[in-house]
């Protein structure tokens, strides 16, 4: 629950960065800063009480019967959140890094990094 | 300011978008049905003590392609946006007695390290996108310590080239041996026994192939980076 | 629940460090603080039981975009902080 709470906060403060401020490279800071928040509370979703990580080694008891097979005993936290934001923490640093080229290439051409100077597509 | 109102209004839009999400929010007590088939039949049919593992290359590989792509297309944008024009002659700092004897020591460590994590993905924390991103590092703190440290890019485009078709390649061999709808199947290789290094059908060998892509991709986008398209 | 208090303090830590991050004049700065933000929210993931994602954020948030950021910043020399 704190963790959801801690994450939309964090979603929040970011949202404000991006919003508010005027160097490029603040607005892509706040962007990472709400990637953090978001993998937070996708991971609080996947969260069972009590629970231990889902490798099952000899650290998770289990127990085998005739009739239903094998049952774990010791809980386990939910497996597929976990991997979705597996995968989300490495594209998320490719697509901060093409946004940092993008920076670079504007910085090299108009040498600016205020995102006041750039006013092509204003109208 | 007109301007500060509009985003105070835009942030308390979000929040109340988010509020409903909080309140109905309760702590689970346990896995739902999803979540139990995946976990039991990564034991059972797979073979495989890390569930993580076996939500990522097997039940949502044709997800991790995609994710594999994706990030194909993000480092191919990074290397085209800061393409070098000229010959690169700037001149960088040497790094100091310190880190470039640390590096000579450390970096090949840390590059077995990675392969380590990657291929006992399925037995342990770890797996394919860890072990890369640490090799990555690795290579990272070689191009920091060393100037005249040369990037080879063409072992980079051949071991990129070669990992992506090879995890294609396991997939359709799923599809060719075990029948229609079993793309990315890794049970065509022997399960072997649980808990040891040569279990669990293919997917040592498709998460390897996985983890040096992963390597590959981000050790040319720090190369770029650093790099930096100077053309002075 | 012993867990809670180490919860709300790496939770205070990172909010403490986001608020720090927009608001400092330097953009160095600012980029070491978001680098804190990922490793407390590492922490947090190591304690919610999902230590494959811990793994990552730490390796990534931590060391590899801090990097990658620092690099853009050198290019980037002579750009305006705010």
């Amino acid at each position: 629950m704190i963790v959801l709470i801690g994450g939309f906060i964090l979603v929040i403060i970011g949202i404000w960065a991006m919003l508010a401020k005027k160097n490029i490279i603040r607005i892509i800071i706040g962007f990472s800063i709400v990637d953090t928040g978001i993998h937070l509370i996708i991971v609080a979703l996947g969260y069972v009480k009590g629970a231990t990580a889902p490798i099952i080694d000899t650290a998770v008891k289990m127990q085998s019967s005739v009739s239903t097979g094998m049952k774990l005993v010791t809980k386990v936290v939910d497996p597929v959140p976990s991997a979705l934001v597996l995968t989300a923490i490495v594209i998320g640093l490719a697509v901060t890094a093409l946004m940092l080229s993008f920076t670079i290439r504007l910085f090299k051409v108009h040498g600016s990094l205020n995102i006041d100077d750039y006013e092509e597509l204003k109208w | 300011m007109i301007k500060y109102l509009l985003i105070i209004v835009a942030v308390i839009g979000m929040a109340f978008m988010f509020y409903p999400l909080v309140e109905e929010y309760s702590v689970a007590t346990g896995l739902n049905d999803l979540a139990n088939t995946y976990v039991y039949g990564s034991v059972k049919d797979l073979n495989m003590p890390n569930t993580v593992t076996a939500v990522v290359v097997t039940y949502r590989g044709l997800d991790t392609l995609g994710e594999v792509t994706v990030l194909f297309l993000a480092t191919a944008g990074v290397g085209f946006l800061l393409r070098r024009k000229r010959k690169n002659s700037e001149t960088r700092r040497h790094g100091s007695e310190i880190l470039q004897t640390g590096a000579a020591f450390m970096s090949p460590l840390i590059i077995l390290l990675g392969v380590y994590i990657f291929s006992h993905g399925h037995l342990s924390p770890g797996g394919g996108f860890q072990g890369g991103v640490v090799i990555a590092s690795g290579i990272l703190l070689l191009v920091l310590a060393r100037v005249d440290f040369k990037f080879s890019h063409g072992i980079i485009h051949f071991s990129e080239s070669l990992s992506g078709v090879g995890y294609v390649i396991m997939g359709v061999l799923g599809l060719l041996l075990l029948g229609v709808s079993s793309f990315l199947d890794p049970r065509y290789l022997p399960m072997g026994e649980y808990l040891y290094l040569f279990s669990s059908g293919a997917v040592p060998v498709i998460y390897s192939f996985i983890g040096l892509k992963v390597g590959s991709e981000l050790s040319s986008v720090i190369d770029s980076m650093q790099a930096g398209g100077c053309d002075q | 629940m012993p867990d809670i208090l180490a919860l709300i303090l790496l939770l205070l830590l990172s909010i403490i460090a986001a608020v720090y991050a927009i608001y400092t004049k330097r953009t160095l700065s600012a980029v070491i603080a978001s680098g804190i933000i990922s490793l407390s929210a590492s922490i947090i993931f190591l304690i919610y039981g999902a230590p494959d994602v811990a793994m990552t954020e730490a390796t990534i948030g931590a060391g590899l975009t801090t990097v990658v950021f620092l690099y853009a910043l050198k290019q980037t020399k002579g750009g305006d902080d705010d």
